[in-house]
This record gives C-alpha cells, sequence and structure tokens, in this order.
C-alpha cells in the first residue's frame, strides 16, 4: 500500500495541475480583447472530485482490476463434441436461422420507422463486415481500407445511373463487379506485402480512392456528391408519391392502396435483408469450399501452403476480389437508400468501423459478426443522449472487449466432418 | 547428352550451389535419388543441409548447378509448381495449419486434386462431391495409417508434437508425392516415437512406392532405414555412399569428432 501512495498521490497531482487550466480558466471577451476568468465553484469542486478520484483509483487500481477480471462472463454453455454430433448442430443451426429469419421478415411491419431505417443500416454493415471477414478473419490480411471498394460500389451505382440511366438491379451485379476488379487491382501490390505493411498500404488505398472522389468533381462532383440516385423498384414498381420513370407504376397506386412513405422504408429493410442472406448464404459455402480452406491455410502458415503446391498469388487475389465484391453490393444498396453519396461517407473512420465489426465478433464466425454489427450500430444510436461522451463509451466499451474477450464475441467453432466410412 | 533416360534417377543434383552474398553456403552439392529410396543428407549443425533442401524444394533459387526431377529441370521454377510435380517436404520446425482441424489440414493440402471451380462448389455439382467425398476418404486413409483418426476434429495445434509431426507427414502423403522430403523428423521425439517413425518411412517407401530424401540427425534413424547418405560439411560435399561406407569412412569421423 505504502509504495503506492507516491505515485498515486503524484497522479492526483498531475490530474488538478492538467485540469485546472483546461476546464478551470475560461476565456472571456473582454471589449477586443480577451481576458481570462475562473470557473464557477461547482466545476472547480469537480476538477478536485476527479483529482481525487484518480488518486484513489490509482491506490486501489490493483483490487479493482482483480475485481474485473473475476465478473464471470456470458459464455455458450460448454458442450463435450461428443455429445452433440455435427448433424445435430446442423439442425439447430437450421431451426434458429430459420427463426431469425422469420422474426426479421415480419418484425418492421411492426416497427417505428426509425428503427427499421436504422436495421437497414445494421444490414449494410452486416454485410460489410461479412465481405471483410474474407480477407481479415479468414484469409489473415489485414486491410485498413475496405471503405474504398463500398465506395467504388456506391459511386458505379450512382455515376452509371447519371450517365448511362441504369436502373439499380443492372447495376448491383455491375457495382459488385466494379468493386471486384478494384480489389483484384489492389491484391497486385501488396502480394508480397503481410501484417503491418499490408496494412500501410490498404490504408492509403483506401484514402486514394477517396480523395480521388473528392478531386475529380467534373466526373463525381467532387465534394458536392450526387444526389436523386433512384432508390430501387421491385418489378417496375416504385416506393414514391409518384413514379419517376417512365413505364413504371407507383406501388400505392398499382395496388390502390393510401400512399404511406414507410412502405418505402420496408422494402429497402427488406431488399437488404436478402442482399444478407445471399451474401451470408454465398461466403458460407465459399468458407467450406477449397478456396475457403486455402484462405484460413494461406493466414495459418503461407510458407506450409506454399511446400504443398498451393498458388498464394491466387489464394490472395482471390481473397481480395470476392471480399471487395461484397463491398460493392453492400455500396450501390447504401447508395440506391441515401439518395445521395458523397466522399464524405466513405471516410477512414467507415473502415475502422468496419474492421472493429470483424474483430469484435470474432474474427472468421458470422453469427459474431452479425451481433457485432448490431451491437456498433445500435449502440452509439442508443448512446445518442451522451452526445459527445458517444466515441468515449464506444472506445471504452472496445477496450473492455479486448479485455475480456480478445478471442471475439462469437468466435468461430470450427466444423466437425463426418467420418461415416471410417 | 540424352536428356531422359526411363533408368536415370528420380532426383538428380549437379554442382548446386547458392550464395548468400558473400556467403557460399552451398557449393558443389550433388546427389542422386532413384526410385524407391531413402537418401540421407547428414552433417554437421550449419553444414547447409537445409539449404540444399530450400534450393531443391524451391524456397531458394540456387545460384548455380542444376536440379532434375524425373528428367525436366526444376532450377528456377516457382515452389508450389515444383510441389505440384511431386516433390513435397516437411519442414525443421512444425508447420501445421494449426488453428484449423487434422483433416482439413489433409484436405487443404489436395487443393489441386480437388474441384476448385467456384461455381461447382457453389452449386454443390455433383462432380464437386465426389471429388470433395474422394479427398475426405484419402484423408481418412492417411489419418488410420499415421494412427490419428480419432483427432481428426480436432484442432491441430492441439496435438502432442508427435503426432503434429506424423501429421505432418500425411499431409504430405495425401498430396500423393514421387519425393518426400524431410527435414529432421525425428527431432524432439522420444525413442519410442522415432521407432515408430523408422517403422512409417520404410512403409511409405515399401508399400507406397515413395522415394525419400531425409535430413536427421538420429544417427540410430539414418544408418538403419537409409539406402545411401550423402554428407555434407561447410556446404561442400564430404562423401557419399551406403551406411557402413560412411561410418567407415575417416573424413567423415572427423568432421564430426575433429581432428584425432
Amino acid at each position: 500500500m505504502k509504495d503506492k501512495f507516491i505515485p498515486a498521490l503524484i497522479a492526483g497531482v498531475a490530474t488538478l495541475i492538467l485540469a485546472f487550466p483546461l476546464l478551470g480558466l475560461n476565456l472571456v471577451s473582454d471589449g477586443l480583447g480577451l481576458g481570462i476568468e475562473g470557473a464557477d465553484t461547482q466545476t472547480m469542486i469537480y476538477i478536485v472530485l476527479a483529482s481525487l478520484a484518480v488518486f484513489i483509483f490509482q491506490l486501489f487500481k490493483e483490487n479493482a482490476l482483480n475485481i474485473a477480471k473475476n465478473i464471470p462472463l456470458p459464455r455458450r454453455a460448454y458442450k463435450p463434441d461428443a455429445v452433440v454430433s455435427q448433424a445435430q448442430r446442423d439442425k439447430n443451426e437450421k431451426l434458429f436461422t430459420f427463426i431469425i429469419v422469420a422474426i426479421a421478415l415480419v418484425w418492421p411491419f411492426f416497427a417505428s420507422r426509425g428503427n427499421v431505417d436504422l436495421a437497414t443500416l445494421v444490414l449494410i454493415y452486416v454485410m460489410l463486415g461479412l465481405g471483410l471477414n474474407i480477407v481479415v478473419g479468414l484469409a489473415g490480411l489485414l486491410d485498413l481500407g475496405y471503405v474504398a471498394f463500398y465506395a467504388v460500389g456506391a459511386y458505379s451505382y450512382a455515376l452509371l445511373h447519371q450517365y448511362f440511366g441504369l436502373s439499380f438491379w443492372v447495376c448491383l451485379p455491375l457495382a459488385g463487379l466494379m468493386a471486384a476488379s478494384f480489389g483484384f487491382v489492389l491484391g497486385f501490390p501488396v502480394l508480397r506485402l503481410r501484417g503491418d505493411y499490408l496494412a500501410i498500404v490498404t490504408l492509403g488505398f483506401g484514402e486514394i480512392i477517396r480523395i480521388l472522389l473528392n478531386n475529380w468533381t467534373h466526373l463525381t462532383g467532387g465534394p458536392n456528391g450526387i444526389g436523386s440516385i433512384p432508390k430501387p423498384a421491385l418489378f417496375g414498381l416504385e416506393f414514391g408519391r409518384k413514379a419517376k420513370e417512365e413505364g413504371n407504376i407507383a406501388f400505392h397506386e398499382y395496388f390502390n392502396i393510401a400512399y404511406n412513405s414507410s412502405y418505402k422504408v420496408i422494402f429497402l429493410y427488406l431488399l437488404a435483408l436478402l442482399l444478407v442472406l445471399f451474401t451470408i448464404f454465398v461466403i458460407r459455402r465459399l468458407m467450406r469450399m477449397p478456396v475457403g480452406r486455402a484462405w484460413e491455410a494461406l493466414r495459418e502458415d503461407e510458407i506450409a501452403c506454399r511446400s504443398l503446391g498451393l498458388n498464394r498469388t491466387i489464394i490472395k487475389l482471390s481473397a481480395f476480389t470476392i471480399g471487395a465484391s461484397f463491398a460493392g453490393f453492400a455500396g450501390a444498396f447504401f447508395s440506391a437508400k441515401q439518395g445521395f453519396i458523397s466522399p464524405e461517407s466513405f471516410t477512414f473512420i467507415e473502415s475502422a468501423i468496419i474492421l472493429a465489426i470483424v474483430v469484435l465478433g470474432g474474427m472468421g464466425s458470422q453469427l459474431g459478426i452479425i451481433l457485432a454489427a448490431i451491437a456498433m450500430t445500435v449502440l452509439p444510436e442508443l448512446a445518442r443522449e451522451f452526445q459527445e461522451y458517444r466515441m468515449l463509451m464506444f472506445g471504452l466499451m472496445m477496450v473492455l472487449m479486448m479485455i475480456w474477450r480478445p478471442q471475439g464475441l462469437l468466435p468461430m467453432k470450427r466444423r466437425h466432418m463426418e467420418l461415416t466410412n471410417a | 547428352m540424352p536428356k531422359s533416360l526411363p533408368t536415370e534417377s528420380l532426383l538428380k543434383v549437379r554442382d548446386l550451389s547458392m550464395r548468400f552474398g558473400g556467403l557460399l553456403a552451398v557449393d558443389g552439392v550433388a546427389l542422386d535419388v532413384n526410385e524407391r529410396e531413402i537418401v540421407s543428407v547428414i552433417g554437421p549443425n550449419g553444414a547447409g543441409k537445409t539449404t540444399v533442401f530450400n534450393c531443391i524444394s524451391g524456397f531458394y533459387t540456387p545460384t548455380g548447378g542444376d536440379i532434375i526431377y524425373k528428367g525436366q529441370s526444376i532450377h528456377g521454377l516457382a515452389d508450389f509448381k515444383i510441389s505440384r510435380l511431386g516433390m513435397v517436404r516437411t519442414f525443421q520446425h512444425v508447420r501445421l495449419f494449426s488453428q484449423m482441424t487434422v483433416i482439413e489440414n489433409l484436405l487443404v493440402a489436395q487443393h489441386r486434386h480437388v474441384n476448385t471451380n467456384l461455381l461447382a462448389g457453389l452449386f454443390k455439382t455433383p462432380s464437386y462431391r465426389q471429388k470433395e467425398q474422394e479427398s475426405i476418404d484419402r484423408a481418412i486413409y492417411w489419418l488410420k495409417k499415421v494412427n490419428l483418426l480419432e483427432f481428426a476434429n480436432r484442432e491441430a495445434g492441439n496435438l502432442a508434437y508427435g503426432q503434429q509431426r506424423r501429421l505432418e507427414i500425411a499431409r504430405c502423403m495425401v498430396t500423393e508425392p514421387g519425393l518426400l522430403m524431410l527435414d529432421e523428423p525425428a527431432a524432439g521425439l522420444n525413442p519410442k516415437e522415432t521407432n515408430e517413425l523408422d517403422a512409417l518411412i520404410v512403409s511409405l517407401k515399401e508399400d507406397y512406392n515413395v522415394s525419400i530424401l531425409l535430413i536427421e540427425h538420429d544417427m540410430g534413424l539414418v544408418m538403419g532405414i537409409s539406402d545411401r547418405i550423402v554428407v555434407i560439411n561447410q556446404g561442400r560435399p564430404l562423401a557419399t555412399g551406403t551406411p557402413n561406407e560412411i561410418r567407415d569412412n575417416p573424413d567423415v569421423i572427423k568432421a564430426y569428432l575433429g581432428e584425432v
């Protein structure tokens, strides 16, 4: 205790020294000049209390951390592998998926418009998280510029519509294709890079795309962005008050019901859900295919891969390409949903959030990523009343997660093979 | 000179040299491996044995010499291409895909035998399923052979060390190699495990017609199973011969034990 007293005292005094000029002194305009005046007594009391708190925390830090370590965490009940066979697991999984999808399909009709809108955003992040999971979680290639592919997808739809008048449904695969080819192009220079170096190059790539979009004014509109991007139509039925495209009919007119703007929101939500289900299905299949196994093998040991005849060039490029294509789909949907896009939407923080979703969810685990996407999108919304402290809480949550569950919310559970003819 | 004769050895290395800047790590090494033969490369620590391995398996591009496998020069070929020709190696330190299950390790190794077409896999076409089943069957066969079947769904990194060593060999064997290159397979094994390894290596040669190139320090193992031995000292070839010839070779004794 005694040996901690001095450092704790120093920490407390340091807090006082730092906090007093920062919080305790205010600048006030004094005619033409500036004057300094002390803050009110309440702030002063808070400063002293904060210093005391730091002092006490430093004094009892170890006890506190020990208590924190012993807090039991929610864990899935451990079942030995022998008890639950893979067939049973698959069955449970199917049932679980069915229930979740059923709820997700029915839910928007009872929820508020704002919540459905938020859920749509969550679904976009799920799609992005699942796509990045291929690159980071499976292939083990740290990509900090994933948002670039998202931007490519979004601008593909926006520009193809603006210049060629193509519809959302035509642009959706094209956007995926465009993003995939950008993934392929990025793949080449980074083939020989790993770890930190790869992260830096991808970070740069993300910035290049954003800056390009920002400055190529006569094509992309620069910082002004692109507006009036049409919402997707359902087989020629539009969800606006009046059909904009020739030959289309407004949804409510076709069914002869009163116009309600929430139809549009629900339709977008359902569309996003469909895209997410497609993404989940495709990536699940990929994970169990030779290419998925090769991705993981590459993450585990590149040298062993080479010694076994696996061509790492193709494996890495396929991870980048396929991963990017899902960001392209998400981007096209995003620009359709927003109706307006600008380079502002594709800053580094987006990449960071998507990466956080993958890490938080548990590398490689699909369910984990879905949960993490929900957490990362809904929690900041819920914490809206804390305003500027939002990001602080967000950061705190991430730090705590990394201390308590560094492997993520739901780490990937390896699939067991049925050895029928064994 | 005829390039390829049926009587020619499976692997022929001539005048192999590897230079790292000013250091000549391997200089003028020659070796032959015939069909169904176990050839060992021995030498004191730092003699350049693993460098020879790295050159042959394509991890290094040798600075000089010829490497001919099945009558085809493989000098300068990419490592994964050499492996696809049928020369597969293990490593001094076990290199498994440790977070993947045991059986997945064996499935990855069969990458070039399975149907890697994306669409075939996404739609699970019959031919894709058949190929997958074949590779699973082959994996199970080799797991039985190396006594690891009960651990098939265990993560490879959780296996005991000796089991990891065996899995590494099984992982090479599912690729159906012509030449298996083992870099110190007995390192870290206890005497019982070494005996099992001994039997396994002989069985690979006798029952599966695989030639084996072996780096090993365990002299009991080397002398017992080798058909021929190549001794390397300080990057240079010192002697070549049968185990008996090598055992009595004064140069070899000198290299290992120093001047008497």
